[in-house]
């Protein structure tokens, strides 16, 4: 299996996703080996974790963005510049020359990172290829048809290469076909889920002092978990949550993650005259990120386009009901929430405002949402992938 | 030959700079201004910075000119929030401006103890800081200031009509072309709607030689001697006075002893002396030397900061806008609380400095507002702000107010 991160080293759901899948197919009897494109340590016990290159974390996450370059020390002292795609390369030259070695039925590839790598283990071995995509570039640049033209090649050519491709939702599926004209019936949609006995219960004695200071002052708070960049949709939902204060002041906004969009949020919530009522965290890890949903009486996600979504699910498991984009993968899976289209201003703040002036409303909504979580499993998308890499095994071996 | 003053007046000031405040401390620390002593805004250790490289030379220069030319005769403008850090970090400058007093030639301006806008926000809390560093002023030099200036020399006809009923001589204020018209700023006026107070407006074309374009090699006055300069003035028929207002910190800090600013300012009185009818005149004494030539009518309000001599340095972006009104929402509360460190932290966030490092005008150019911020961006210094604002509402609702 192919993979760019794995937890504590994620820098979002790819890894947490990766993570789970693995463990529940491992408990399947699936014999797997990761390949990271970095060293370190992990306290995994189910499958063997390889390092495709001699480099700590840090030094992918500094290539982190497209067409930047840094500095980059190879073993031999050697000092050289390197972007994503020089990562992506580098990642690449390793996989030739693990395949060698290594003994697998089938190549499991997520995201376009690690698609070259995969296309060239194809090649070499002729194994059947199986991309899993968690989100396309559309997704990440907000718009349709939009993004870094060389990350779209690399996805569109992997994918037309590919034996299978996995989708995290039918909504990501829909980008794929909208954006690359793959055929409907060579993807199959598996989506993510929730490992609730991973949830640490959050502490009593709770990280926002000056917030639970304000609940008791009558103020509701609303969340936002994610990254401060378009895809997510914060510019809508400020302007809906200025709607909300309007109507009932004692209302704040808790922004957590960071972002390049952070500087215009700031401005907007100024602009809107609502700087009082929002909160920005910058990123977050550990029991400040914990309580951040803890201390919520309603989280918000108003993704543009979200592939999956794995926030309103910690949301729930941290006893907060949730409101989505309908442009959510989670919102195909999640019955008991409210949801709306990201376009939808005066909606959004509508649903808001309704939550923040009956209690009952979160209450029920959070009751019934936490049946559908508590029989989430990653179990149940380990047996489809299971039966993929089934048939695709006896594809190639007749 | 007529006579002539240069009216020295120099503005002596430093706010008590927010550390990195976050969320996650409001409500736990309420140390807004304690920054470590490594940090871009530890206010100990730029007070040292400034004592050093500003403070201490300019004064020691100062009495040396004092003691050795009689004529010689200056005005400052020392806030409260500075006059605490010389006491708390740098007693030996404190002591230093003492000396300059005590020759009886430096006369002392009264404006707000923390350098703050409140005029245009609170005029009791505005009255209030007024008194506070009169009361300062008086224990720490046992003067009692006759002339006013209001932070950033923001002046309207509102100031003048309260300075007048306050009993002040004079009021300083920035001699922007628009407000004069063809008039010039080298003469005493009259405030319209007023009687007794008059209004010394800053030549700011000679005082930006010295306090701005004074180490400017491509100016193509550089450099600029005190011969030079004081030819100038010499040359200027069309005056009785010479108000040459800047910051104190013009010496040494913001021109730097390399650039000459303190041969200049050795120079200065002995070539402007030299010429019979020349001399040097605190502002009060030039209130009451010269009569009123004109009154000066100014319905908006001026400043002496950027081209456009306005507040909108400090209040011209909607941040600026939100952090300052927030921050007089919660007078009444404060002050009911009758908590002497609330009061005493909500006065210290008043300091315009706050809102000007929010400024994003020419943000993106790195110009003057960026050099004068301890703060990598105008929204690292509003993020600091909000986040203290936010632990006062914090303290506010602990002793059992609502907010």
């Amino acid at each position: 299996m192919l993979g760019w991160e794995l937890p504590p080293h994620n820098s979002g759901g790819l890894g947490v996703a990766c993570y789970h899948l693995c463990k529940a197919l491992s408990k399947k009897g699936v014999d797997i080996e990761f390949v990271l494109p970095y060293t370190a340590e992990h306290d995994i016990d189910f499958m063997r974790i390889n390092s495709a290159h001699p480099q700590d974390v840090e030094q992918v996450l500094k290539s982190g963005i497209a067409y930047d370059s840094f500095k980059y020390v190879k073993n031999s002292g050697e000092i050289e510049y390197i972007d994503i795609f020089g990562q992506s390369a580098i990642y690449e030259q390793a996989i030739e020359r693990i395949v060698e070695y290594a003994e697998f039925d089938v190549i499991h590839a997520h995201d376009w990172l690690t698609c070259r790598a995969a296309l060239r283990a194809k090649e070499l071995t002729g194994k059947p290829l199986i991309v899993h995509i968690h989100s396309i570039e559309s997704d990440r640049a907000g718009t349709n048809g939009g993004g870094n033209s060389l990350v779209r090649e690399i996805e569109g050519t992997s994918m037309l290469l590919a034996d299978k491709i996995i989708a995290v939702s039918e909504h990501t599926k829909q980008a794929i076909i909208r954006e690359y004209a793959i055929p409907s019936e060579k993807i199959d949609v598996v989506h993510n889920s929730f490992d609730t006995a991973n949830l640490i219960t959050s502490e009593a004695d709770s990280a926002y002092r000056y917030i639970s200071a304000m609940k008791q002052q009558g103020y509701s708070v609303i969340v936002n978990v994610g990254r401060l960049t378009i895809q997510k949709g914060l510019t809508n939902l400020l302007h809906a949550f200025q709607a909300v204060v309007e109507r009932n002041p004692k209302t704040l906004l808790l922004v957590v993650g960071s972002g390049e969009q952070y500087y215009e949020l700031l401005s907007l919530a100024a602009q809107l005259g609502i700087s009082k009522n929002v909160l920005f965290t910058g990123f977050l890890r550990g029991k400040k990120w914990r309580d951040a949903y803890a201390v919520a009486d309603l989280f918000v996600m108003p993704s543009v386009s979200e592939p999956f979504g794995l926030t309103p699910l910690e949301a729930i498991g941290y006893g907060t009901p949730v409101l989505i984009s309908k442009q959510s993968g989670v919102s195909e899976v999640l019955r008991n929430c409210l949801k709306v289209d990201y376009w939808d201003v005066d909606e959004m703040a509508d649903m808001m405002a309704a939550v923040v002036r009956n209690k009952a409303l979160g209450d029920v909504l959070l009751a019934n949402s936490k049946q559908e979580y508590d029989v989430m499993s990653w179990d149940k998308s380990a047996i489809k992938l299971f039966d993929v890499y089934h048939t695709q095994r006896e594809a190639v071996t007749v | 030959m007529s006579a002539k003053a240069i009216v020295l007046y120099l503005h002596v000031h430093q706010p008590y700079r927010i550390r990195h405040y976050t969320i996650f401390d409001a409500g736990n620390k309420h140390d807004y201004f304690d920054a470590s002593h490594d940090s871009p805004t530890s206010n100990e250790r730029i007070m040292h910075k400034v004592a050093e490289k500003s403070y201490i030379p300019t004064n020691k220069k100062l009495l040396e000119l004092l003691h050795e030319h009689p004529e010689f005769k200056l005005s400052l403008s020392i806030t409260g929030t500075v006059l605490e850090q010389f006491e708390k970090y740098s007693p030996a400058t404190l002591r230093s401006f003492q000396d300059l007093v005590a020759t009886g030639r430096v006369e002392i301006v009264g404006e707000t103890y923390h350098h703050s806008l409140a005029f245009f926000y609170s005029l009791a809390e505005f009255e209030m800081q007024v008194k506070m560093h009169r009361e300062k002023i008086e224990q720490l030099f046992g003067q009692t200031p006759k002339v006013f200036r209001n932070t950033e020399l923001s002046y309207n006809n509102d100031l003048a009509y309260w300075a007048d009923r306050a009993g002040y001589k004079a009021v300083l204020s920035e001699g922007w072309d628009p407000i004069l018209g063809w008039r010039s700023p080298n003469y005493v006026y009259r405030p319209t709607y007023t009687n007794q107070v008059r209004l010394l407006m800053k030549n700011y074309k000679l005082s930006d030689d010295i306090a701005f374009r004074f180490g400017d090699r491509e100016w193509e006055q550089w450099p600029l001697t005190a011969d030079k300069f004081t030819h100038w003035l010499s040359e200027t028929g069309d005056a009785t006075n010479f108000n040459l207002f800047m910051d104190y910190e013009t010496f040494g800090e913001h021109q730097w002893s390399e650039s000459g600013i303190f041969e200049f300012l050795h120079d200065l009185p002995k070539k402007w002396l030299q010429t019979a009818g020349h001399s040097f005149m605190t502002v009060s004494e030039v209130a009451e030397c010269f009569d009123p030539v004109d009154q000066i009518d100014t319905p908006q309000t001026t400043t002496w900061a950027d081209t456009e001599r306005d507040l909108s340095a400090w209040t011209g972006n909607p941040m600026q806008q939100q952090a300052i009104r927030g921050l007089y929402e919660l007078q009444t509360n404060i002050i009911k609380s009758g908590d002497l460190q609330l009061i005493d932290d909500w006065r210290k966030l008043q300091t315009s400095d706050h809102f000007y490092y929010m400024c994003t005008k020419w943000f993106n150019d790195g110009d003057i507002h960026a050099y004068f911020s301890p703060y990598d961006t105008p929204y690292e210094a509003f993020t600091n702000f909000m986040n203290s604002y936010h632990d006062l509402e914090f303290r506010l609702i602990e002793k059992g107010f609502e907010v």
